[in-house]
């Protein structure tokens, strides 16, 4: 009786200061536990990605990385590149070898997998319809048991038709697609697209937490899915920004490329 | 015992965090309206009219005066909401519905605000053509104005991004509408608007703005001739995504010219030419190039035509700053399919010209009602072709008379066509043309004059001034 009414107040708790973060910023949430910086990429050598950390995604993979999605992924600098600071993705609307657009994808797979630990990007999102931007991870199994039995941690997505909102969501065996465990975060005042945000997830056994600058906004407990538990092992990193497809649906006339995201770094904290 | 002390707690805690919530989110409309000389109420129209004093309601010409109401069956929120009946195309008592809101007193400032917002729904989907602020009848300084806004059977939440809010430190226009049948084959419906009011939303993106509707447009002028830039539009992209262009006075642009000794601009985007030569004006729009310009030939100064000395109790007058002229239905009737005739009438200190340029023919009409030249003896005309005279080139002048029925056709119209030619035809210097009636021998009757028709263009310009009738 005294730990049911305890975790009823727990969780009274965390969602009144969720509400109340939500209309007044000064006012801090325990977000964050892990701060010992293991890794950083700033993105401050020019030129392409840092080949030590980073593979290109070349193509259209297969229909459309599984999504439908409208782009060819190049290496050209086109569409990738480091330049002041950030890296810079680069949607453009062009026909390019059957595609209507270009844009570009990087996996640190093979090269950096990291298993728990707070992870994070600050990121500034593109503006316009159909383009759908993304910080994630994938299970560095995925060779071996394939998708979805790897697990995948979509650190942030974002759809330029919503750029008040983002989401987070993990996906495994059992719970993937449109069952996957989801949770959408939008700003009380303020966009993604015209600002700087920090787009992360502090991550240990058994838990997911995801947040965004100050807020956290989604926790996933082996409770909150329908299947197995795929989270307790490593992963890679995956940065990309696709056109089109089953999700944000098709670039409109409204829609102005070329679109770039930004990310001014990724940083991982033990 | 302890348990439900606890439960206290919990409820009591958060009741606090919520109640703190809404205090920190809401508005307090009152306090923040007693220090301001100018009020900051955001609200226009919650459950009745906030803030606007008893007469506010001010209905466009030609609208159904009386198409506003306050609804208390009918709200988004709260007890009320305002109900516009737009009526019948046909309807005697007006064919549309319009009007603005405009606050008594001194003004709102609205520079703590980004948008416009208010919940919308009507009888059957429509499209409404403008909703906008910014009008107040007075000098209509910062109009922001969206346009033909899709409305469906249930509520929706409008947003009007305001253009520059810093500009808007005493305004009235709280709020205008222009709601037409052209949509519903002239058939009425009814919409209402509820939540009415400016809103900081912190999340609209500013784009693009243009002017000349984002064309590069050329103007010939000569000194002291006023031009005007307008079709000033601002795009911006709602927390929703959507792109939404308004349409917008230009005083919320900043305007410059590239050569002020030749031509300059002023806040609301009037331009004067001041000398022979070329200058470009250009506007930005929060720092950033708006799209379009508008480019001033100024040919030097101006020749006018020679002034009338006739009495003007010997004169009657279809066109001339020297007298009072006729009621005339148009200067330029744009009749298709043929004509290609444009009118850029401009206006030197004070002496109105009529400018037609890529001039093939153009009809002049008066007969509203037409005009009994009985007692009148001659036609007068002055005209200017500022490029060269063709070989052959032909002027034609006709004077129409509508006949006893006082109207076009009916079997008893008569007309005469006068021809002019080189050499009394030259460039660059008035023509003053007077034809007697008794060398209009087409011409059955002057009773009923109602048109003067002006032909043989080559797609040149002709500028035109002193059309009258005199003896």
């Amino acid at each position: 009786m005294k730990i049911i009414n305890k975790s009823l107040f727990k969780s009274v708790f965390i969602l009144s200061t969720v509400l109340f973060l939500g209309c007044s910023e000064d006012e801090k949430q325990t977000v964050i536990t892990k701060t010992r910086l293991v890794m950083q990429e700033e993105f401050d050598v020019n030129g392409a990605p840092n080949p030590e950390l980073w593979n290109f995604d070349i193509g259209t993979g297969n229909n459309g990385w599984g999504n439908n999605e409208q782009q060819f992924y190049t290496d050209r600098p086109e569409n990738i590149i480091v330049e002041g600071g950030m890296l810079k993705i680069t949607a453009r609307r062009e026909l390019y070898l059957g595609s209507s657009f270009t844009s570009a994808r990087i996996t640190s797979k093979g090269k950096y997998e990291k298993k728990y630990g707070r992870i994070e990007a600050r990121i500034k999102m593109p503006l316009g319809r159909g383009l759908w931007p993304a910080f994630w991870m994938l299970g560095a199994n995925i060779d071996e048991v394939s998708w979805p039995q790897c697990g995948e941690i979509d650190i942030v997505e974002y759809l330029g038709s919503n750029p008040i909102s983002m989401f987070g969501t993990v996906h495994g065996p059992g719970y993937f697609g449109g069952e996957s465990i989801s949770k959408n975060y939008t700003l009380k005042t303020g966009r993604f697209d015209n600002e700087f945000h920090v787009y992360g997830i502090e991550w240990g056994e058994n838990y997911i937490n995801f947040y965004v600058d100050d807020a956290l906004y989604h926790r996933v407990t082996p409770s909150d899915v329908p299947g197995e538990w795929v989270f307790n092992q490593p992963y890679f990193m995956i940065l990309n920004m696709a056109v089109g497809g089953n999700l944000p649906g098709s670039p409109n006339d409204q829609t102005a490329f070329p679109q770039t995201m930004w990310v001014d770094y990724i940083r991982v904290y033990e | 015992m302890k348990n439900s002390k606890m439960n206290f707690l919990v409820k009591t805690f958060l009741f606090g965090l919520v109640f703190m919530t809404f205090l920190s989110c809401e508005r307090d409309l009152s306090d923040e309206a007693t220090d301001a000389t100018f009020s900051k109420t955001g609200a226009i129209f919650l459950d009745a009219p906030v803030e606007m004093g008893s007469d506010f309601y001010f209905p466009y010409g030609g609208s159904k005066p009386n198409a506003w109401s306050v609804d208390d069956q009918v709200s988004y929120k709260g007890s009320a909401s305002m109900r516009f009946d737009v009526p019948n195309a046909n309807d005697p008592e007006g064919s549309y519905a319009g009007a603005i809101f405009r606050t008594e007193g001194a003004g709102r400032n609205l520079t703590d605000y980004d948008a416009l917002t208010f919940y919308v729904k009507a009888s059957q989907g429509v499209v409404i053509g403008e909703f906008g602020f910014g009008e107040d009848f007075i000098d209509n300084k910062y109009i922001a104005t969206i346009r033909n806004v899709s409305i469906g059977t249930n509520w929706t939440k409008i947003i009007i991004p305001i253009p520059d809010a810093s500009k808007l430190v005493k305004e009235r226009g709280m709020f205008r509408y222009a709601a037409g049948s052209q949509g519903t084959n002239g058939f009425g419906y009814t919409f209402w608007i509820d939540e009415l009011k400016f809103e900081k939303l912190g999340n609209i993106l500013n784009g693009q703005a243009s002017i000349m509707n984002g064309q590069n447009v050329t103007q010939n002028t000569f000194v002291n001739v006023t031009s005007t830039v307008d079709n000033v539009v601002v795009n911006f992209n709602l927390p929703t995504g959507i792109n939404q262009a308004v349409f917008v006075s230009p005083a919320y642009m900043n305007f410059s010219s590239s050569d002020t000794t030749v031509a300059t601009v002023n806040d609301a985007g009037v331009v004067t030419s001041l000398s022979a030569g070329t200058a470009v004006i250009t506007a930005t729009f929060n720092g950033v190039q708006a799209t379009g310009s508008l480019t001033i030939n100024c040919a030097g100064t101006f020749v006018n035509a020679p002034v009338p000395t006739r009495n003007q109790a010997n004169v009657i007058s279809i066109f001339s700053d020297a007298y009072s002229n006729v009621p005339v239905n148009y200067y330029n009737g744009y009749w298709q399919p043929w004509q290609t005739t444009v009118s850029n009438d401009f206006s030197v200190n004070g002496d109105n010209i009529l400018n037609y340029t890529i001039f093939n023919f153009v009809g002049i009409e008066f007969s509203s009602p037409t005009v009994n030249a009985t007692n009148m003896t001659h036609f007068h005309a002055d005209f200017f072709f500022p490029g060269p005279i063709a070989p052959g080139r032909q002027l034609r002048v006709i004077v129409v008379d509508f006949g006893p029925n006082g109207v076009f056709s009916g079997g008893d119209d008569t007309r005469h066509s006068t021809t002019f030619t080189a050499p009394t035809l030259v460039s660059n210097s008035w023509v003053s043309i007077d034809i007697p009636f008794s060398a209009m021998p087409g011409l059955a009757s002057r009773q009923n004059l109602a048109q003067i028709i002006f032909e043989g263009g080559d797609g040149s310009i002709m500028y035109v001034d002193n059309v009258y009738f005199y003896n």
